[in-house]
């Protein structure tokens, strides 16, 4: 079992407190959306919960059945997916999933590529650069590396954004699976996007 | 696909790799350092005419020669990550050691394929002696190790500066200077027709620069690449 | 409060001492008695880059702003005697040498460490997140100081120098100054270093009283 544990978490730029005291403990199966107005910090608490930036306050930590995850324990088992985060243009689709699966040490074979393709609904496009790919489709390829990590934690900032009706029955799809093997955390303005976390965490009061 | 412990050096050969096919499908780092090579050659020679230059100059004129030329090509690695944002992607899945390591050998072959084709040039163009050639070629092997060892964490550190302007030539200079000496009086003696034996001081301070730098980096790194 | 005065009284000694007594080296004559301020500044400026480094270590261990303040203002005032180093050289070079500057490897080494110090503000100013900045140049800093022991030790040997080699240790390891000059010399050396950590300490105070302010705790 994976825990996501944050307490007494703050976060200050120069001396704007954005959010301080937050409080989260979430387990394998587990999710929670985080919502709030713009500029409330829910892209903060999602970096902050990832490591990707140092809180001013409190601490987050990731345990496997109460080991500690260190950083790179915590990188193999963390995927996330957010508008600010590009795959490479001047690739191709397949190109990027094969890359990021030996960047990670494994081996991505074309059958494995096609499946995880397949998955996302980018089927015929796995050989285009990613610059020729709309919005929606780069989200979606952002979907297909997600998966190809098969992560114990999951972050998504904004997981509709850019998808079609036929993409966002996709995703929706995909948290269902991934959910009893996972921790989900959501980062979300959308209320329609708020059903995909058992529990909500309200910023900006 | 999930990530298993397998070689740092696999791991590494794949950032590189991707690092190569990337660039051979834009060329821009090539291009700023071939074009910049070509042409500060060009001058140096046009403006030589027919005089010939002492070993001295000659060993100088050749590393501000390479100098520059990496200046002007070898922070793209980084840069370019920054800018099209896919740094974070990296980090979220790469190790940072393979990234750092990838990323140096990168620039490594970015300068070997530079100075294979400015050297002959350079010695064809200065009209320089070649009876130090060969040794000469242990020096450039020697100086081409150093930069990158020094300027890729250098490189790594101004990509994530807001503004960077001629920041990767201030900040690579002073901490490449010790070495352009070595280099430099190194240079003079061996076109000079001097035997290897003549510059084993200045070889082994070339070498024992490369280790330290490289050891540095590869522990500094991650505090760069992570903030 | 009374380190200002002791300092004042205890520089004005040197300064007149340094003046009024022999030069200490006879074949250079008058202009020698700039050792008694270019040993000290020099000796003053790597120390102060040890210690931006050692506090830039600090900084990316723990991550307090306060050590970052510290590695910073370190850095200034090491830009400073590193400035004063190389104008007392300078004017040294000049009138015994005839030539304000001629690449002499320890010119060159205090050059190069200015170089550095412009560097690392350099970086600095191209850096807005304070997080950020403070990070990325305490990386140059360390980085930059790995390079210094090759400045220090193993360059001046690789090159034919000028500066005079036997003026305080020579090769057996015994000082070569005569009793008078080591006192003045010393005490010189006590007096900038003192001066040195008394300006950092005022420096290091209102850092932390600022960043008190800052975070409302005062």
């Amino acid at each position: 079992m994976f825990t996501l544990k944050a307490v007494n978490l703050g976060k200050v730029f120069g001396n704007r407190t954005v959010f301080s005291s937050i409080n989260l403990e979430l387990n394998t199966g587990d999710s929670v959306a985080i919502i709030g107005p713009n500029g409330s910090g829910k892209t903060t608490l999602i970096k902050l919960l990832i490591n990707l930036i140092r809180p001013t306050t409190g601490k987050v930590s990731h345990f496997e059945n109460s080991n500690r995850l260190d950083e790179n324990d915590f990188r193999r088992s963390v995927s996330f997916v957010s508008p600010y985060l590009n795959l490479y243009d001047q690739l191709s689709g397949e190109e990027n999933l094969k890359f990021f699966a030996a960047a990670r040490g494994g081996n991505a074979t074309g059958k494995e590529i096609e499946t995880l393709l397949a998955r996302v609904g980018l089927e015929r496009r796995g050989l285009d650069l990613v610059s020729t790919y709309s919005t929606g489709m780069k989200q979606r390829l952002k979907y297909a590396l997600a998966l190809s990590n098969q992560p114990q934690f999951i972050f998504l900032d904004e997981p509709m954004s850019a998808l079609d009706d036929n993409g966002k029955l996709i995703v929706s799809e995909l948290i269902e699976e991934l959910r009893p093997n996972c921790v989900i955390v959501i980062a979300t303005n959308e209320k329609e996007e708020y059903a995909l976390a058992r529990e909500q965490c309200r910023l900006g009061q | 696909m999930p990530e298993n412990s397998a070689g740092l050096v696999s791991k590494a050969t794949a950032v590189y790799v991707k690092d190569l096919r990337l660039e051979l499908r834009s060329r821009v780092g090539l291009n700023a350092v071939f074009m910049f090579g070509l042409t500060t050659l060009a001058v140096v020679s046009f403006a030589l005419g027919q005089a010939s230059l002492s070993p001295k100059i000659l060993g100088a004129l050749f590393w501000i020669i390479i100098f520059f030329s990496a200046m002007s090509g070898l922070a793209q690695v980084f840069v370019r990550e920054e800018e099209a944002q896919t740094a974070l992607a990296l980090r979220l899945n790469a190790d940072p050691d393979a990234v750092f390591l990838g990323k140096l050998i990168f620039n490594f072959s970015l300068l070997i394929v530079m100075t294979a084709v400015i050297t002959p040039l350079f010695f064809v163009f200065t009209d320089a002696p070649e009876a130090g050639a060969l040794n000469f070629l242990i020096i450039l092997a020697l100086g081409v190790i150093d930069l990158c060892a020094a300027t890729t964490l250098v490189a790594a550190i101004i990509a994530k500066a807001s503004v960077k302007g001629a920041l990767f030539a201030v900040l690579s200079f002073p901490i490449l200077m010790p070495m352009l000496i070595a280099l430099t009086l190194a240079s003079d003696k061996i076109l000079a027709g001097g035997s290897l034996s003549e510059v084993s001081g200045h070889l082994q301070f070339l070498t024992a620069y490369a280790i330290v730098m490289l050891t540095a980096s590869v522990m500094l790194f991650k505090y760069v690449w992570q903030e | 409060m009374w380190w200002k005065y002791l300092i004042f009284l205890a520089m004005s000694v040197i300064i007149w001492f340094s003046f009024t007594t022999p030069a200490p080296q006879q074949q250079i004559g008058e202009a020698s008695r700039i050792f008694y301020y270019h040993i000290p500044q020099a000796w003053i400026c790597v120390m102060a880059f040890t210690m931006s480094a050692y506090y830039s270590i600090k900084y990316l261990k723990k991550r307090n702003a306060i050590d970052d303040d510290c590695a910073a203002d370190a850095s200034r005032l090491g830009l400073l005697f590193c400035f004063l180093a190389t104008l007392t050289g300078a004017i040294f070079a000049k009138v015994t040498w005839g030539a304000f500057w001629n690449w002499d490897p320890r010119q060159t080494s205090i050059f190069i460490l200015l170089l550095i110090y412009g560097a690392y503000f350099a970086l600095r100013g191209a850096i807005e997140d304070s997080e950020r900045r403070a990070g990325l140049s305490s990386v140059y800093a360390i980085l930059a100081f790995v390079t210094v022991p090759f400045l220090v030790f193993v360059l001046p040997r690789m090159v034919p120098s000028l500066h005079p080699s036997d003026s305080v240790i020579n090769k057996d390891l015994k000082f070569t100054m005569g009793p008078q000059v080591r006192t003045i010399f010393f005490s010189s050396l006590t007096v900038f270093t003192v001066m040195f950590f008394w300006i950092f300490n005022i420096l290091k105070k209102t850092n932390i009283l600022r960043r008190k302010i800052e975070a409302g705790t005062i």
